[in-house]
């Protein structure tokens, strides 16, 4: 019983990874990964709505009629999100500043949904949050992996640390084709690391 | 437990209810961050003014006036005193001239107009080109910097269109954003406040384009 809950949380990390295996939720990811700090940001803000989303919606799963149940669940998130954004703008204001739209669009990141639909409206509540833990993990280890991965090469910092001089720093790394390009390379080795095992 | 039926009772009264608890929490949350939310604000408003001002010993916030630009629009003025004694002013200003938008500075001037120090506030350029504002004009390095300037006299504005300052490399667009920003608040101070009598001379972008059209 203990190791299948233990595979809940591993399946979001790693089987089931958001971005590189189910690859939802890609316009914040390619949006927001400009630097680590964004990156990781951005996956944890996205991981404590998937959490409190999953919970709530698997607890009201069963008073809530099929027909309406897109409307209360984007209800819940919206909820969920926009305390998340008076939270941030309250105790933590420079990465709410740089994270900027993207903060309320997680209303509509497809994983939140998602999982609401595929997983919290099936499951109990403490598989919910947990796959939502597991999930939000996932989402965030890609976002700051990714984002790791384009700061340095676009201006050799790492976390605001400087690694290399920003002479050598490529520019397009940072821009929107860096972003395609390093999570094309990303899919390709997961996918490739994931044949092999 | 067995799913509720999605009859028209049920339906109205699930949704309905989920909406109170939501708007309930969020009021809630509300009331709790509000205070947070505007003491944040505030700090970063100090912050950036004491970025752009010399050492002060007054309130700037709570002494802030506002200033009315050429166009109408109004920007916050903070005065900046030390022992009674104006040292100058920091002036929030902005630009719709941006690559992607509104460009948002606090510039500290000397009470002569002289340009101080500057602080972006808020910015969506492109990253790593336009975003080079937050250090470029500040950076004493060939014809870059605009400390010490005074708009008035010196031609602060884009080498490529004449002037005497340097633009972002690849982001004349941004460069231009951000001169136009800091003549919005030089001219705003100077028609409201400023100790200078005799400069008239604000010469901006527009008004050498039309002269070069006179000529």
């Amino acid at each position: 019983m203990k190791k299948n809950k233990f595979s809940i949380l591993l399946n979001g990390l790693i089987t089931e990874n958001p971005i590189f295996v189910l690859m939802l939720g890609m316009c914040p990811t390619l949006a927001t990964t400009t630097s680590a700090i964004n990156g990781l940001g951005m996956g944890l803000a996205t991981t404590f709505v998937l959490i409190c989303s999953n919970l709530v919606i698997s607890l009201i799963k069963n008073l809530v009629p099929e027909n309406v149940r897109i409307p209360s669940y984007i209800v819940v998130i919206a909820t969920f999100v926009t305390i998340l954004e008076m939270l941030m703008q309250a105790y933590l204001p420079s990465l709410h500043e740089s994270l900027g739209l993207f903060i309320p669009l997680i209303v509509v990141n497809c994983i939140v949904l998602g999982r609401a639909e595929s997983y919290a409206s099936k499951n109990k509540v403490l598989d919910s949050a947990l796959d939502g833990i597991g999930i939000g993990l996932g989402f965030t280890f890609a976002l700051g992996l990714l984002g790791m991965i384009r700061e340095l090469l676009g201006a050799g910092t790492l976390f605001g640390l400087r690694i290399f001089p920003e002479h050598y720093g490529m520019l397009m790394f940072i821009l929107a084709p860096g972003a395609f390009i390093s999570l094309a390379y990303l899919i390709a080795i997961v996918n490739r690391i994931r044949k092999v095992s | 437990m067995k799913k509720l039926e999605s009859s028209f009772k049920n339906m109205i009264l699930v949704l309905g209810s989920i909406t109170i608890v939501a708007a309930a929490a969020l009021g809630w949350v509300n009331g709790l961050t509000s205070e947070p939310i505007r003491l944040a604000a505030i700090a970063k408003q100090e912050k950036a003014i004491r970025m752009v001002s010399p050492e002060f010993d007054n309130q700037p916030v709570q002494e802030q006036y506002e200033l009315s630009d050429y166009e109408g629009n109004r920007l916050v003025c903070f005065p900046i005193k030390k022992e009674g004694k104006l040292l100058g002013v920091a002036i929030e200003t902005f630009s719709m001239k941006g690559f992607n938008g509104e460009v948002r500075l606090m510039l500290g001037l000397k009470p002569d107009g002289t340009i101080n120090n500057y602080e972006v506030l808020k910015q969506t350029e492109t990253p790593g080109l336009g975003t080079q504002m937050t250090s470029w004009f500040k950076t004493d390095k060939n014809k870059q910097s605009i400390l010490n300037k005074d708009p008035g006299k010196d031609k602060v504005w884009v080498a490529k269109d004449g002037g005497d300052i340097d633009a972002i490399t690849a982001a004349t667009i941004t460069s231009r954003a951000f001169l136009d920003a800091v003549d919005r608040a030089y001219r705003a101070y100077m028609e409201h406040g400023g100790t200078v009598v005799d400069v008239v001379t604000t010469a901006t972008i527009e008004e050498k384009e039309a002269q070069n059209e006179e000529e």
